[in-house]
């Protein structure tokens, strides 16, 4: 029933869509994807005023190689929906939901961190959970999992400060 | 000293002279259970900026999944929230179960669900005695522990472990409740009456409590839905949001019970809920042992569940069965499920990936703590640091989910 209302709703929008598992995913363009968010929280009939979770899915072997995986709920009408954007893997990027949703702040950190994502227009985009000097980024596939880096040097935080002061 | 454009309309120093003054608290600090760094602007003792860095307890919870089969997830998420690890158990059966397309026994979730609720008071306890001893109620705080032993005794009689239980498993649980389980837990529920009502007593009213708590970590309800709080953070700003109401799982629609909500959103509030969040538990589980059915707690897929083990070693078509599942793994079909959870903390949500093989694609966790501790920045600017702590052991943030 929501498909056929985003549909209804969003038809250019929305490059593709699919009900699975009793749950509804859609597919959509990065290029409007603020103005389709900023639409599914605000009208009427959507209301997804809760953006649940933010994450990332790696195939490096498909053409776009990430999806970009919003799980949208809403708390005032009780259901719920997924949002697929698929970027390319040479220069990943999607915008940033920052200013719909602040949960995205750390959620949309974190896909950056683990997948390196940019997220366009988020404010203070730094890794969260690895630190700094990491390199790579390890939720990729072809980050592998006994991979090894350095130990970070200990040096004084005060004199010589490992993050960037803001 | 000149304010970065990002502070000005947050706070005004008394006086424009006065230094600010970068503190960093922890990641190690005695008033902080769990590693966790707190890099504070400060004008005097009031909070003018505060960064929260996590992933100090980062281990690759969602790489190291996809590295086993998917049974072999259930002792990592164990290590997720190990206040209440079987909600977390539970969580993950659920999803793989529901992309696999199959139904657990009637009891198996009447069981899951009774143990569920069990690591939810656990958990509360957990938080609240924590907290307590915090803001110096230290007696609470061991009688709190106390009561949680005596919970941890009963989850060692079901699962064999106090702790990392990894109890559940993909199509059923590995152990069914011992036979004298509901007597067990009258007599736990007797004591636990005592412990509670003497908290109550001690803390509710308590003036030193009060102060610290109340008015503390405000939030309105309007930010914390933004903020994506769930749990008693939510509940504690007057929304009614539980999963375990709004999106049923296990037989959770079978159960009366209610949803304790608060209206200012502050730490006062947020305790109130998670106490009165006990008592709910409780109830639930007497309505589920009253309906407990009889029958088996796994199903019988032998694609799914491992074999009798008088099969394996006596029948070569039990032994390749077991071969099969142990070495190559459950085989989901290609797909994606995101099940969400009531964690003791909020919603805990499963987003699994299979793409068709023994082994999960993608298992992404949506942590209740993560988000929270976003939110913390908000809740302290302005603040004293003393509200750290009242507001940190609140958010109840739990290194293993929170950094995974």
């Amino acid at each position: 029933m929501l498909i056929e209302k985003l549909k209804a709703r969003f038809g250019a929008q929305i490059v593709g869509a699919q009900s699975a598992c009793g749950e509804e995913t859609f597919t959509i363009d990065r290029e409007g994807a603020l103005d389709f968010f900023r639409a599914l929280r605000d009208e009427p009939g959507f209301e997804f005023n809760f953006l649940t979770d933010v994450t990332a899915v790696d195939w490096p072997e498909r053409k776009p190689r990430f999806d970009v995986v919003y799980h949208l709920n809403s708390l005032t009408l009780g259901h719920r929906i997924r949002v697929k954007i698929g970027v390319d893997g040479a220069d990943p990027w999607v915008h940033s939901v920052f200013g719909v949703w602040r949960a995205a702040d750390w959620l949309e950190r974190e896909c950056f961190d683990m997948f390196g994502i940019v997220f366009k227009g988020h404010p203070d985009l730094r890794r969260i959970l690895m630190y700094d000097s990491f390199e790579g980024y390890p939720l990729r596939k072809d980050y592998h999992y006994n991979k090894r880096q350095p130990i970070v040097p200990e040096v004084d935080p005060v004199v010589n400060p490992l993050r960037p002061s803001r | 000293m000149a304010l970065p454009a990002r502070w000005k309309n947050k706070i005004v120093p008394s006086d424009p002279s006065e230094q600010i003054m970068e503190l960093q608290m922890g990641p190690s600090h005695p008033a902080s259970h769990g590693t966790i760094k707190f890099n504070l602007k400060l004008d005097g003792e009031r909070i003018v900026d505060c960064d929260v860095e996590v992933g100090y307890l980062h281990r690759g919870f969602e790489k190291m999944c996809e590295q086993g089969t998917w049974t072999q997830c259930f002792p990592y998420t164990d290590r997720l929230n190990y206040a209440s690890p079987c909600i977390n158990n539970v969580g993950f059966a659920l999803a793989v179960e529901r992309l696999l397309g199959i139904d657990t026994t009637e009891r198996c979730k009447y069981v899951r669900m009774i143990m569920s609720e069990v690591s939810r008071i656990v958990d509360h306890l957990t938080c609240l005695g924590m907290a307590a001893s915090e803001v110096g109620a230290t007696t609470v705080a061991f009688y709190m522990l106390e009561a949680r032993e005596f919970l941890y005794d009963l989850i060692e009689a079901v699962t064999g472990a106090r702790v990392t239980v990894t109890w559940c498993r993909v199509g059923g649980v590995t152990h069914d409740l011992p036979a004298d389980f509901t007597d067990q837990m009258k007599a736990s529920f007797v004591r636990l009456d005592q412990v509670l009502s003497d908290c109550d007593k001690l803390l509710s009213r308590n003036r030193v409590f009060m102060d610290r708590m109340a008015g503390v970590g405000q939030f309105s309800k309007d930010d914390a839905i933004s903020h994506g709080l769930t749990g008693p953070l939510l509940r504690a700003t007057g929304v009614a949001y539980d999963v375990r109401k709004a999106h049923p799982y296990l037989v959770y629609e079978r159960m009366e019970f209610e949803l304790p909500t608060g209206d200012r959103g502050d730490n006062y509030d947020r305790f109130n809920v998670r106490f009165q969040e006990m008592y709910q538990s409780r109830r639930i589980i007497e309505q589920a042992l009253a309906a407990l059915p009889e029958g088996p707690v796994t199903i019988s897929d032998p694609k799914v569940v491992l074999p009798d083990k008088q099969k394996v070693y006596n029948s070569i078509e039990g032994l390749m069965n077991h071969f099969k599942l142990i070495m190559e793994g459950i085989h989901v079909p290609a797909g994606e499920v995101y099940q969400a959870v009531e964690g003791a903390n909020g919603e805990l949500g499963f987003y699994v990936v299979s793409d068709g093989s023994g082994r999960p694609y993608r298992v992404r966790v949506r942590p209740p703590c993560f988000l929270a501790m976003s939110a913390l920045n908000k809740m302290l600017i302005g603040r004293m640091i003393a509200d750290i702590i009242t507001t940190f052991g609140m958010i109840n943030m739990i290194g293993g989910e929170c950094d995974r």
